[in-house]
């Protein structure tokens, strides 16, 4: 196994490297640079035209950049962005990164529990009604055309129901006397739900050690009813809660869109799995022992099925970043994918080379860690 | 003891056995309704593209009579250049005159939807075709040699897939004008150095160990006629699969690139729906008033993708055993 990790972090430097490069001088080649915009002004001097160049870093030849760019990149940094200028790339992503990834944890989260129970039901009885509805209705929405759903979302909730805000990530009137920025807010929701989480997992683990079923409910639901009464009346205490209520409600139509979109995906892989594993013989000795038809499907076969389900998951959580585009776009929502479409317009390289090479390091991270998965829940796996 | 002749000539037996072959095939299709389905919607949309050329005639003999001249000048059902003089304000809502009303610019919604169906298809096709060649040729000579030439494109395609494909796509956007066929075209290329190189290779491998493939080398085959004859026919059909799901890809992803205005394609399914958002028809209270200017087009894109995806599914139980019903 430790053999085996190294060989593949030896592996994913080296693909990094080739990464990073490629993404390097594909935006150094792309046709005319953030300077242009300011050299095209006909009144400047031959010293200030100079000076820009210098400024910018243009007045190096382009590998020479590239090397000093390998050199930043190996001690973590990505330059400073032009269009937000003394800002460093990593900050931005730092800011953004939180929104992108609670958007799109939440709505992962949500897609895969309903893509998990809904495959797993459709699998069982083929061909049913709800195989054949569930299979229909979630190809519709896995091959929808995205932002088709977001605007029928936004008219549907914003325009019609009027209960949900159109776009944006705050309402602007209502944090005008805020007494603190939004992503401070913002963070520390993502903190109540990492707590959330935590609790919901060490709840989890301690009802798999008890014997009945009563049990064990009680546990998982006490502690989780429990964290999030506790944590509201914390919000509410703390004064703050109209503001997280606010970025709440912004953030619903996102995630609403983004799960309706992708739950077929781990759905039609939660069938796939299941109609292979009901064949095993051992479903066949479950149901001659003569357990119910529940138990046999949710202990026995779905818990087997649901290897490819869980590390299809941390996959597809690392091409968050670069699936955002459409989505953020289509909210307003200030995550990576819309500022990578800031960047691109901007010619902003830095920042897009920035976002490329932080997507490529994601997804690399990503995969390491869908390989241990793997190996951690599939005894049979032996590297 | 007498020979067995054969009378018939070799072609005719193997045109008997395709047939007979595509007939089973066509017995398990029928089987899969969603299939038929998508096989169904996709017909729809090739016979409403092929149709585009009559519908400004007949709109001419109904509307246009006694205005030939006006029709001549302003062109009314002319996708790019048309223009209707005769309504008071564009865009103007489904009338008779044009059933699925008209753009801001005054062009024809129909038409414009109809004239991009045969280029969605072009499009989505062309880019598959292309994925499913070079992924099957790579996959089964990655598959053969093993080595170096292995390793190098499954290195190849694990840098390929850390790319996000739109975000690539942007970018190569502000280097050329990505017209239709050339967006097909890489996209195409793209997509067949990714991912599938490893399901076919995959695929190959199980055929390669196969007694027929030592056979045919005992016989003193060329490496070149064992993975043209014998490997990549026996991954042909998983890579027909494939290409369903890559028409599926390459529809959405033009129709996104377009609807963010990346791409330079003059009329397309999602160039209307950029249309209605660039001139500000997508906001707030408008989005419902003025639904045909995104919701037609929208549902077309839709429905071709799924429609496709459909197929591919249905193929996919068909060629699949795992999933294929006992």
């Amino acid at each position: 196994m430790l053999k085996f990790l190294g060989k593949r972090v030896l592996q994913i430097v080296v693909l990094l490297f080739i990464y990073v490069t490629v993404v390097y001088w594909l935006i150094e080649a792309m046709p005319g640079s953030f300077v242009d915009q300011y050299l095209l002004n006909p009144k400047l001097t031959p010293e200030i035209r100079e000076n820009l160049k210098r400024q910018f870093g243009f007045d190096k030849p382009a590998h020479i950049r590239y090397l000093i760019y390998m050199k930043n990149f190996l001690t973590l940094d990505l330059g400073i962005s032009f269009s937000y200028f003394p800002t460093r790339v990593t900050t931005i992503i730092a800011e953004r990164l939180p929104r992108t990834v609670f958007l799109f944890v939440t709505s992962t989260l949500v897609s895969y529990v309903l893509g998990y129970n809904l495959g797993k039901r459709a699998a069982w009885k083929r061909s049913g009604l709800l195989d054949k509805t569930t299979t229909f209705v979630g190809i519709v929405f896995w091959t929808i055309f995205l932002p088709l759903l977001a605007i029928f979302n936004i008219w549907l909730f914003g325009v019609i129901l009027k209960i949900l805000p159109l776009n944006q990530f705050i309402d602007p009137n209502l944090w005008k006397s805020a007494p603190l920025s939004a992503q401070t807010i913002f963070i520390r929701l993502l903190l109540t739900a990492l707590v959330f989480l935590i609790v919901f997992l060490i709840a989890l683990l301690i009802s798999n050690r008890l014997k009945t079923i009563p049990a064990k409910k009680t546990v998982l639901y006490t502690s989780s009813i429990t964290t999030i009464v506790v944590s509201i009346v914390i919000w509410i205490l703390s004064g703050y809660s109209t503001y997280a209520w606010d970025i709440i409600k912004h953030m619903v139509l996102p995630v609403l869109t983004l799960t309706l979109y992708s739950f077929a995906g781990s759905m039609l892989v939660m069938r796939d799995t299941m109609l292979d594993v009901i064949r095993e013989d051992y479903i066949t000795t479950a149901k001659a022992k003569g357990l119910p038809d529940n138990v046999v499907r949710d202990k026995h076969a779905a818990r087997n099925a649901l290897l490819p389900l869980v590390t299809n998951f941390v996959i597809s959580l690392g091409f968050t970043v670069g699936g955002g585009i459409i989505t953020e776009t289509m909210f307003s929502w200030p995550g990576i994918g819309r500022a990578y479409l800031e960047a691109l317009n901007t010619q902003d390289t830095p920042l897009l080379i920035g976002l490329l090479v932080f997507t490529g390091i994601f997804v690399l991270i990503a995969h390491l860690v869908a390989d241990v998965l793997y190996a951690v829940l599939d005894p049979r796996i032996r590297y | 003891m007498t020979e067995m002749v054969v009378a018939e000539p070799l072609w005719k037996i193997r045109l008997k056995l395709w047939i007979r072959s595509l007939r089973t095939g066509w017995e398990l299709f029928k089987e899969k309704k969603l299939a038929l389905f998508g096989l169904g919607v996709i017909i729809f949309f090739a016979i409403f593209g092929l149709l585009y050329p009559l519908y400004p005639v007949v709109m001419k003999n109904l509307f246009w009579k006694h205005d030939s001249f006006g029709y001549q000048t302003f062109m009314p059902y002319d996708p790019i250049v048309g223009f209707d003089p005769d309504i008071m304000s564009h865009p103007s809502p489904p009338s008779l005159r044009h059933p699925l009303g008209t753009d801001p610019l005054g062009r024809d919604i129909l038409a414009m939807i109809m004239y991009s169906t045969p280029r969605e298809f072009v499009l989505g096709i062309t880019a598959a075709l292309i994925t499913v060649i070079i992924g099957t040729i790579i996959g089964a000579s990655a598959a053969y040699y093993g080595g170096v030439i292995d390793t190098f494109f499954m290195r190849l395609a694990d840098i390929v897939m850390l790319f996000p494909s739109l975000a690539l796509l942007m970018v190569l956007s502000a280097f050329m004008e990505l017209t239709l066929f050339r967006l097909a075209l890489i996209m195409g290329i793209l997509a067949g150095f990714g991912s599938i190189t490893l399901v076919l290779k995959a695929q190959a491998l199980t055929v390669k160990v196969r007694p027929f493939i030592d056979a045919a080398k005992s016989t003193g085959a060329s490496d070149a006629y064992i993975i043209f004859k014998h490997i990549i026919p026996n991954i042909l059909p998983l890579s027909f699969l494939y290409m369903m799901f890559n028409v599926t890809g390459a529809i959405f992803t033009e129709a996104v690139l377009s609807f963010l205005g990346l791409a330079n394609i003059r009329m397309s399914w999602g160039v209307i729906i950029q249309m209605a958002e660039s001139s500000g028809y997508l906001m707030g209270a408008s989005i419902g008033m003025y639904w045909w200017l995104w919701l037609p087009a929208g549902v077309c894109i839709t429905l071709l993708c799924s429609s496709f995806y459909f197929l591919g599914r249905g193929l996919e139980e068909i060629v699949n055993p795992r999933l294929r019903k006992r």
